[in-house]
């Protein structure tokens, strides 16, 4: 199969998936009890306002009539009207999710990078005490969840050692650069101004940090395993015999066959980061889609609801999608067969 | 009919077999670590009104003269806001989050490994089709998102969490199922079966399934920890137990308001959410490592 194929394979099946997904918490929403519009016009309001509200939000009709006409406006790129912010709820991600992301790609580098080294030392030193070491905190790492390591993080590192700020994205004193692509490091670095970027970062190391963690330490036990594995294969042995350098074995022969499998569980690690980051962005106060989220969830905003799964699913198939490019890349016995040899 | 046993492709289970079974899980110290801590937590949860050194916290009380106390010889882990031993409560915490595992994977494994099992025996048709595509739906999102989009929907409470949590984890057990059934489908022990004309249900319940518990048993024990964890993930958010329930996730949500003066409020239970999962999934590893080498 070739790699045009795949995505144009991969993609109608996101679409397909989404609107199965979208029909999911649709009909949910409507068929359990509560009057979404007696919830957007609030408690007191009068019921001639509510009756207003049913009408122009269509929620008189029919609930496939709904959904389709919702679907259809969808396809125009109108996920909506949000009845907790009083505008549409594009907008609205557009504004908080940049913010979010920002948190999960350096998570996702603090993770990939935290996974090569410690997963490398405790394959290279296999059994031994850095392996020990690296495997009794791995089982510690996978069981905290992110939202407890966070608030661990922040009570010691900012609350009683003062190493970091404890909440938000800048210190007090700074101002936010110009909005450009909504993500605060990028702003700063196209308004150049270094100094906000570093500080930015620096507000970002420990919710990143509690964000990665259990996916870091899981990826690095499965690398670990994975050259355990491959350091009893032939070709090891016939490299050794050849007089190949240790080293040149090592990340050469070793290590890139035993990154394959941990690459491919990355896939399902997306999934671990970006619900995470919910839980983690309350902790530390970051104006990220779980401020957005959980407002509109507590408010029973269905429009929001919706929008917030689909948009969050489809960062999560795109990221699948990366995974599945990188493994194929990454592992010479799939191009083989996309090439039919 | 014991067929694939004759041809000496399935094992019986023999007391010989339990006991190299428990020789190989026993091995590991972690795995044993695990069954501690997991049985450890069940009886405390069982046992937590006898436990608990002031039952009566669990709920509503207030004692304001002794709000809160740092950890002391009467408090070992200090006292709450209320003035609530947070020892009693986090004991108390552990009967709601075991309840919750056990009521999810109780709704959830059934359904899971019987649509996985129709789906793998019928694979290639329009059932096995069907099913998957289903089950991918639900897989589309990340599992706490969509349980939070579902607990949103319905009214926060514990047992709407316990609903949310249960309608997005089934189709994981499909899926398990679902990958050894059919890959079992070919063996000669099934084929063997559909010869001599043994019916679908047979083939499925009594050749194919046996086969697939180990694999789905190792799923259950890791689960009861990530279950645990959506959970108190829930009501950390504030869609899961409402306040005064002494859940572990409220509590960390509640007590972390007063960080960091009083930081025992929250830490005690955060730090019990943790353990309990470690435990599940020392144990987990070790019932896989079980069922695994007996592969090999």
């Amino acid at each position: 199969m070739k790699l045009s194929t795949y995505i144009a394979k991969r993609t109608f099946y996101i679409i397909f998936s989404m609107v199965g997904l979208s029909i999911l918490v649709f009909v949910l929403a409507r068929v359990l009890p509560g009057d979404p519009a007696r919830m957007a016009a609030g408690e007191r309001a009068p019921q001639w306002v509510v009756e207003q509200l049913r009408t122009q939000l269509r929620l008189d009709k029919p609930i496939y009539e709904q959904y389709f006409y919702w679907l259809s406006n969808v396809f125009h790129g109108d996920l909506g009207y949000s009845v907790v912010t009083k505008r549409s709820v594009s907008i609205d991600i557009l504004e908080y999710l940049p913010a979010s992301m920002e948190l999960i790609i350096l998570a996702a580098t603090f993770q990939i990078a935290g996974t090569l080294i410690l997963g490398a030392i405790a394959g290279q030193f296999s059994f031994k005490w850095p392996d020990n070491v690296i495997r009794i905190s791995a089982y510690v790492g996978i069981s905290i969840p992110a939202f407890v390591l966070g608030i661990i993080l922040q009570l010691v590192f900012s609350w009683w050692l003062g190493l970091f700020p404890t909440q938000g994205v800048l210190s007090p004193g700074l101002e936010r650069p110009p909005l450009v692509t909504g993500m605060t490091t990028l702003d700063s670095l196209i308004a150049g101004k270094f100094d906000v970027f570093l500080n930015v970062l620096w507000h970002m190391i420990l919710p990143a940090t509690a964000l990665c963690m259990g996916c870091m330490m899981q990826d690095a036990r499965i690398l670990r395993s994975g050259m355990v594995e491959n350091k009893d294969k032939d070709y090891i042995l016939m490299a050794k015999a050849q007089g190949i350098p240790e080293r040149r074995i090592m990340f050469a022969h070793l290590f890139k066959p035993s990154i394959i499998p941990a690459v491919t569980v990355m896939g399902l690690d997306a999934a671990a980061l970006l619900a995470n980051a919910f839980l983690v962005e309350i902790v530390y106060y970051w104006p990220g889609f779980s401020r957005f989220g959980i407002t509109v969830m507590l408010n029973k905003d269905l429009n929001a609801i919706v929008a917030l799964v689909l948009v969050i699913g489809i960062i999560y198939a795109v990221a699948n999608i990366v995974v599945d490019v990188a493994v194929a890349y990454l592992d010479p016995r799939i191009r083989l067969l996309e090439k039919g040899e | 009919m014991r067929i694939g046993g004759e041809l000496g492709i399935r094992r019986i289970s023999s007391r010989f077999d339990l006991k190299r079974k428990w020789h190989r899980f026993s091995r590991s110290p972690l795995s044993i670590l695990g069954l501690v801590i997991a049985v450890g937590s069940i009886v405390l949860a069982v046992g937590a009104p006898y436990v608990a050194p002031y039952p009566k916290h669990a709920g509503l009380f207030t004692n304001l003269f002794e709000a809160f106390q740092p950890s002391s010889a009467l408090h070992p882990f200090g006292t709450d806001e209320m003035g609530r031993d947070v020892l009693s409560r986090t004991i108390f915490g552990f009967q709601y989050s075991l309840t919750m595992a056990a009521v999810v994977l109780g709704l959830v494994v059934p359904p899971g490994v019987i649509t996985g099992l129709i789906a793998g025996y019928y694979r290639g048709s329009w059932i096995d089709t069907a099913i998957m595509r289903i089950a991918d739906v639900f897989i589309a999102v990340p599992p706490l998102v969509l349980a939070l989009c579902i607990a949103a929907v319905l009214t926060p409470s514990l047992f709407n969490a316990m609903m949310a949590v249960s309608l997005m984890w089934w189709p994981w057990y499909t899926r398990l199922t679902y990958n050894t059934a059919s890959s079992l489908r070919n063996e000669y022990f099934v084929q063997a079966s559909e010869v001599i004309g043994a019916s679908s249900f047979h083939i499925a319940f009594k050749e194919i399934l046996p086969n697939c518990l180990g694999s789905i048993l190792t799923k259950v024990t890791l689960d009861v920890g990530w279950v645990i964890l959506l959970g108190s993930a829930l009501s950390f958010v504030g869609l899961g137990a409402q306040p005064p329930t002494p859940d572990l996730g409220t509590m960390v949500a509640e007590g972390s308001k007063n960080l960091p003066q009083f930081w025992w409020i929250s830490i005690f239970p955060a730090v019990a959410i943790s353990i309990i999962i470690l435990g599940f999934n020392l144990l987990g590893d070790g019932i896989r490592d079980m069922f695994v080498e007996e592969a090999k």
